[in-house]
């Protein structure tokens, strides 16, 4: 089984909180769900929509087909009605015109039913029971969903009563087998919120800018109880500015923006290189050049992440490429970063940020916490000397105001190795060489990209980050239909992971391309370290996310 | 005290202004019984920012008009931390005048230090935001087409807690607002008057010795009106001295986390007291 439910609508409607209850309320009956969002850049008005996607097999995108549309406005049906299923269907109000649309539909008196509780917002709640009661899902935890959801007492009850009246309004059409649930919803801003949390960041500040502002939301909810300073900043210039400061003092420190956010805090990295403070930074990408579209998805940030920054200094780059990935990589990020006392930035996306998924509890025992800060052992002389000269170019770290008599110097001018402002060229070509041994020494980190579909393919696909779900499930598909595909999906891209590439593209006769931008940006990378080019592409740039069946088309396309 | 404030040769102009605020810097910390590493100097680019290589001290010097927020970073991380910034007027009012004004806010506990010599040193001689209306310099070539600003009224109009100004040359004067500005509990801006010899042939030593004078006794520094009229005198006569002070609530104490708990930097971290948080996804 496998089902898709479209919740549609202008801004303000209520869509978000109703697909995200019937999110909750599939995943409690022990279904995976994939739910993704698509979104205006305005509060009121406009369309919208969302899809929640469910299925007893785990899921890792959206398809663009629908088996449920329900439309709470008639322009909803306009735009999807195309992207029903043979037998899917429309639940709508009775008053909208159906004329001209094909498909079956369940018009039903949702208004009316929410007049009659004297409040017409609740009708979507109406149009909630509806669907619980079409699937033959059971009332009662959506019913504790509901309470869960409003934590005022009179609105609860309101919808309580839409639910059950939208509940009776219809006989059950599809039965379905439900199963233990053991499974968590969450969605990749919240995963890489937690997966800093679990890390130990007790600083994170940064400027609202969509799609990254989850972050702040959820760190800001959790800062008293965790401990952790969370600061919305005067812009994002301040922003990074301020994690070094936090970090240099000694916490995990952790900022996060979109990409015209990350833009402003490109001085400041160039800084963090130069004085060699650890700190996370996260990019969630949003279509750009300037503005863009500030609720959409794209994949257009990788060449900038990777060579932002005025000079050269060393940094890792890491994708991330589902919500599980999220968590883990967001805490790995802060080990690294201390280790080689080098910013390291995530990237994400607007897809990945906002889609919810579920997946197993996250397993916080296999997140390690490695510091690397030194103690008295590190005064091997008279002064300390932050920038010491060593093999791997990493010197020993210590805190200010830690050891007495011991003062901690950082510089953003070329410095020796006390910290302190000089003008030498020996001095200088000794601290650039130091500053990017640590790029050789941080190869040793590495991780391969992930590997989906059959062993030494005939047809190689390369992508990475949230493309990885799309991918995960075309190739799949396609495997089963018999043909050699399969594909690396890269989560470290800088430095970039080589070696099961050119294992791979020796046999390949075909290497594809995925990406989400017009560039081929991962590609272009790989071209310039490894010497590999792809024979054909497939570049999404319109905003909207791939979805698995889109991908298999395409690829379809290629193969055949 | 056990640590000495240990001097390194400074690359100052002979006659500079910088020598006697680090003078005054270094006594103001000795006489309130600060260890080196007990405080940090946070400072950007510019003449007075290379302060920290010129006298030993935990020292950030960090970006261009981006002092105050890895000063707030800082205290965050650690408030057992004294933290001072010290930059000059391009640094701070000009790059940096968007953290200036959200830091007064904020009022997190830290002491601002702006050597104010109304002119770019570092960069040769160009206008600085409190470089007087018609003043000739190298870039403005036939005088300054912008008015000045005022930090002083400024600072309080944001609601600033302690503004006070002083001057290079008169250093018990100047020692002695600084150990105000470091013991005040939240944001403290100290504007410190100060000669560029080689750039500034208007608001030369001798031009503000001419001028600048103590505020009297008698002078109600809690009387916000009063600070106004203080703060916009600039001209024949300078007012030196605590402008206004008054206690406030300062940032860190308003989470109690911060204000009961031990510094964040010293909070032993493990991933399994986090755990309980994935409770909102199931």
């Amino acid at each position: 089984m496998d089902y898709t439910i479209l919740i549609g609508g202008e801004a303000g409607q209520g869509i978000d909180t109703t697909a995200n209850l019937l999110a909750k309320i599939l995943k409690r009956h022990g279904f995976y769900v994939f739910s993704n969002s698509d979104y205006m850049s305005r509060i009121r008005g406009g369309h919208n929509f969302m899809q929640v996607r469910f299925s007893d097999k785990p899921l890792h995108s959206h398809i663009s087909q629908n088996d449920i549309i329900f439309a709470l406005n008639k322009e909803t049906i306009e735009i999807h009605h195309k992207n029903l299923t043979k037998t899917g269907v429309i639940i709508c109000d009775k008053d909208i015109p159906l004329e001209g649309i094909k498909g079956k539909a369940l018009s039903l008196p949702l208004l009316e039913t929410a007049k009659e509780l004297k409040n017409q917002k609740v009708f979507t709640t109406v149009g909630l029971g509806v669907i619980l009661k079409y699937f033959s899902l059971d009332l009662s935890i959506g019913e504790k969903a509901i309470k869960e959801e409003f934590n005022n007492k009179d609105i609860a009850e309101l919808n309580l009563q839409a639910l059950k009246k939208g509940y009776d309004l219809i006989d059950t059409e599809i039965s379905l087998k439900t199963s233990k649930d053991e499974n968590i919803l969450i969605n990749g801003n919240q995963a890489v919120a937690l997966g800093a949390i679990a890390a130990g960041c007790k600083f994170y500040c940064g400027y609202p800018m969509t799609p990254s502002t989850g972050i702040l939301t959820f760190m800001s909810h959790h800062s008293n109880e965790m401990g952790i300073a969370v600061e919305q900043v005067e812009d994002e210039i301040a922003a990074l500015n301020m994690a070094l400061g936090a970090s240099y003092a000694g916490v995990r420190a952790m900022t996060g923006s979109s990409g015209g956010g990350f833009a402003l805090m490109v001085e400041a990295l160039s800084l963090a290189g130069m004085i060699e403070v650890p700190v996370v930074v996260i990019d969630v990408q949003r279509p750009a050049p300037a503005t863009g579209f500030p609720t959409r998805t794209e994949q257009a940030d990788l060449q900038f992440v990777i060579y932002a920054g005025h000079g050269e200094f060393t940094r890792m780059v890491i994708a991330l490429r589902d919500v599980e990935d999220a968590f883990y990589q967001t805490a790995r990020a802060f080990n690294i970063a201390e280790k080689y006392q080098i910013p390291v930035l995530l990237l994400s996306d607007q897809h990945l940020a906002d889609s919810l998924k579920t997946v197993e509890p996250f397993d916080f025992d296999k997140i390690s916490i490695e510091r690397h800060i030194s103690g008295e052992e590190a005064i091997t002389e008279e002064e300390y000397k932050r920038y010491k000269i060593t093999p791997t170019g990493v010197s020993p770290r210590i805190l200010p105001g830690k050891i007495p008599g011991q003062v901690v110097l950082v510089d953003s001018d070329e410095h020796d190795e006390e910290g302190h402002i000089t003008e030498s060229a020996e001095i200088r070509k000794a601290m650039v060489e130091k500053r990017l041994r640590k790029f050789e020494y941080l190869k040793e980190e590495i991780q391969e990209p992930w590997f989906i579909g059959k062993e030494n393919p005939e047809n190689l696909i390369i992508g990475w980050g949230s493309t990885y779900g799309a991918i995960k499930e075309a190739v799949e598909n396609l495997v089963d239909e018999g043909l050699s595909v399969g594909a690396l999906i890269f989560g470290d891209i800088w430095p970039l992971p080589t070696q099961r590439l050119f294992e791979l593209s020796k046999n390949a006769k075909k290497i594809i391309d995925i990406e989400q931008n017009a560039t081929g940006q991962l590609e272009k990378l790989i071209r310039q370290e490894a010497l590999i080019k792809a024979t054909h592409k497939i570049l999404k740039y319109d905003g909207r996310p791939f979805s698995s069946d889109e991908v298999y088309s395409k690829l379809k396309e290629v193969l055949v | 005290m056990k640590y000495e404030y240990k001097l390194y040769e400074p690359s100052w102009c002979p006659g500079c202004g910088n020598y006697m605020i680090r003078t005054a810097l270094k006594q103001a910390l000795e006489e309130l019984n600060l260890n080196p590493h007990e405080v940090v100097l946070v400072t950007g680019i510019g003449q007075g920012a290379k302060m920290p290589h010129y006298i030993k001290i935990n020292g950030f010097n960090g970006l261009h008009g981006r002092a105050v927020p890895p000063a707030i970073g800082i205290k965050l991380a650690n408030k057992n931390l004294k933290v001072i910034v010290e930059s000059g007027d391009g640094d701070t009012y000009g790059e940096g005048g968007n953290h200036f004004i959200h830091a007064i806010r904020r009022n997190i506990d830290i002491a601002h230090f702006v050597h104010d010599n109304q002119i770019y040193g570092l960069t040769k001689g160009q206008a600085s935001p409190t470089t007087a209306k018609g003043q000739k310099t190298t870039l403005q070539f036939d005088g300054v087409k912008l008015e000045p600003l005022n930090p002083l009224a400024l600072a309080l109009t944001m609601g600033a807690g302690f503004v006070a100004r002083g001057f290079s040359g008169d250093i018990p004067h100047l020692v002695n607002l600084m150990k105000e500005a470091i013991t005040y509990k939240g944001y403290a801006l100290l504007d410190i008057l100060q000669p560029c010899v080689v750039w500034n042939k208007v608001n030369t030593f001798a031009w503000y010795k001419e001028r600048v004078y103590h505020l009297p006794e008698d002078y109600d520094y809690t009387n916000k009106e009063e600070a106004f009229k203080k703060a916009i005198e600039f001209g024949d006569k300078i007012p030196i001295g605590i402008i206004y002070k008054v206690e406030k609530e300062t940032y860190e104490e308003k989470f109690d986390f911060i204000k009961n708990g031990p510094p964040l930097v010293d909070v032993e971290l493990n991933p399994k007291n986090v755990e309980k948080l994935i409770k909102e996804f199931i």
